[in-house]
């Protein structure tokens, strides 16, 4: 498939005697948001590392843009234009919003070891992340210390940290958690919108955003994918309802 | 404070007071040393107890190429003594450097009160090295009969060494700065802050780390190099952890992370030591209490309640 931005191949990790990546395979077009859903314990988090980088699989490959990655570090993907975001924020809240933003763009225009034009000025760098700021609604906030930011403006520039790597794939780990209807409502405008950029492997608990946004979800039981496929095939399959959405 | 510091001295010498100088000189070279403890420590996050290790080597190749010029022998049988500073300079500055990256490069790997422990295991490493070694001296030290020479200048006079002390310290802080507002020094505030945040943005934190790191020896490495011309005298205890310790303690009395935290602590530190242990062996226990007194009430030092105790890695003003 070429249009697979991001494919897994049977991935494999045991812990022990716990299996907790049981051959997953999954693909991410271009142009679409793809969710992945499961029960708490299902090994989403497992399985979000192992894509990221913090884990290695046991067994199977990670392809970026049908470049193999399965060896590379959380940056060196990131470089290659995996953005990510964090189910708990993961901000540097000293530090202004633009600064974080300004910190994604920096890796991808270039190496950090440039040591005397002071990034304050530097144009190359303000403007992406202005840029990827307005794409989330935030370039109001750009001079704001992220403490000061509320918990609906975090989560929207968790998501512009990861534009700011101009990425190829999104990797979104429950960027709705601890949204009212209200700030799920627009984050889910906004990711919408986003869509055509990019495309987004979105792990989210919210089932009225997911069923929404999504073109195909993927159902994780249990280390394994036991479901996938559009939004009406997997409301009417039985053995998701059964295990997920107990109806 | 580095306009007082620079005029201070000078009215010292034309007054007939060569103490005061030879005392802002070495305040000076405390507070070099404590730029590059700094750098790691502060801006980094990077907490070395093993500083006196690069303040000791530099100050031990001032001392040896010395000793060296002065009886024209060779070092290990190769390499000619010099008593000329733009060698001797540079040397210190690349063997600290070199020194730093092999420490670094393995205690880099640790994190917490493990990195505390490695670097200070390191330095202690050097220091007993330094003691066994009969030729320079072992524990007795290695005296410099001259103070080393730099073309065109008068080294011996107090006030011309005074003044080079001092560039020196400009320098170093000028290059902090620097380096602290370009992208190498975002990225090096993010590996503080967020190690997270900084690979996820495609930066791999060790590199960087590791390369503050050998920047911080090679600064303080030059202070002591300077240190030892100073006394005329380099021993092991420039290598010694309460060496480490003074320079930690000048970082945090003035303020973590902060361009004139080093000097402002280093100030307070020579300033109790001159006034306090002019009357009292125990000036140290007043060093304590201030030094309570700044992490109970001050967290970011002398500067930080100067400038109202914003925490660092705050904007530059744009």
């Amino acid at each position: 498939m070429s249009d697979a931005v991001l494919t897994l191949e049977g991935l494999h990790k045991r812990f022990g005697a716990l299996t907790a990546t049981d051959d997953v395979s999954l693909t991410l077009r271009r142009g679409e948001i793809h969710a992945l859903i499961g029960p708490n314990g299902a090994g989403k988090s497992t399985l979000i590392a192992q894509i990221a980088g913090n884990l290695r699989p046991d067994a199977g490959r990670v392809l970026l843009d049908g470049e193999e990655v399965t060896a590379l570090s959380v940056a060196a993907r990131a470089r290659r234009g995996l953005g990510r975001s964090f189910q708990v924020s993961s901000l540097a809240e000293p530090l202004t919003v633009i600064r974080n933003v300004m910190i994604g763009v920096q890796a991808v225009s270039g190496h950090s070891f440039r040591f005397w034009t002071p990034v304050h000025r530097d144009r190359r760098l303000l403007e992406p992340a202005m840029a990827a700021l307005a794409r989330m609604g935030l370039e109001h906030r750009a001079w704001t210390p992220v403490a000061a930011l509320s918990h609906g403006e975090r989560r929207a520039l968790e998501v512009a940290c990861a534009l700011a790597l101009e990425p190829r794939a999104l990797l979104l780990d429950e960027p709705m958690a601890g949204l009212g209807p209200e700030g799920s409502a627009r984050l889910t405008e906004l990711l919408e919108s986003l869509k055509q950029e990019v495309p987004i492997l979105l792990i989210e608990h919210d089932m009225q955003a997911v069923f929404r946004l999504a073109e195909r979800l993927s159902v994780l039981v249990a280390g394994r994918v036991i479901a996938h496929g559009d939004v009406d095939t997997i409301r009417r399959d039985p053995r998701v309802r059964d295990a997920y959405l107990g109806e | 404070m580095l306009a007082l510091l620079l005029v201070l001295p000078v009215a010292a010498d034309l007054l007939g007071h060569p103490y005061y100088v030879s005392l802002a000189s070495r305040l000076t070279l405390i507070a070099m040393a404590a730029v590059g403890l700094n750098l790691a420590l502060g801006y980094g996050g990077m907490i070395s107890f093993g500083h006196a290790a690069y303040f000791g080597l530099g100050g031990y190749i001032a001392g040896i190429g010395a000793y060296h010029a002065f009886d024209a022998t060779a070092f290990m049988g190769l390499l000619p003594g010099s008593d000329n500073l733009l060698v001797l300079w540079p040397l210190a500055m690349l063997a600290c450097g070199l020194l730093a990256l092999l420490i670094g490069a393995v205690s880099l790997r640790t994190t917490g009160v493990y990195f505390i422990m490695i670097t200070l295991a390191f330095a202690q490493m050097v220091y007993y090295f330094a003691n066994s070694w009969p030729t320079y001296g072992g524990q007795d030290g290695l005296p410099i009969y001259l103070r080393n020479q730099l073309p065109g200048l008068d080294t011996q006079d107090p006030l011309t060494f005074f003044l080079v002390c001092f560039t020196g310290l400009v320098l170093a802080m000028a290059l902090t700065s620097r380096l602290m507002g370009s992208r190498f020094g975002a990225a090096l505030t993010m590996a503080r802050l967020n190690e997270t945040r900084l690979a996820t943005a495609g930066i791999s934190p060790y590199p960087i780390r590791l390369l503050a790191f050998v920047v911080s020896a090679m600064i303080t490495g030059l202070a002591g190099a300077l240190y030892a011309d100073l006394n005329g005298f380099v021993s092991p205890s420039m290598l010694s952890w309460h060496m480490s310790g003074e320079l930690m303690v000048i970082v945090i009395l003035g303020g973590v992370g902060r361009l004139y935290g080093p000097l402002a602590g280093a100030v307070l530190f020579i300033g109790m030591e001159t006034l306090l242990g002019g009357l009292t062996e125990y000036w140290q226990l007043f060093l304590g209490l201030v030094l309570l007194g700044v992490v109970l009430f001050a967290r970011h030092g002398v500067m930080g309640w100067l400038d109202g105790g914003e925490s660092p890695g705050r904007e530059p003003h744009e």
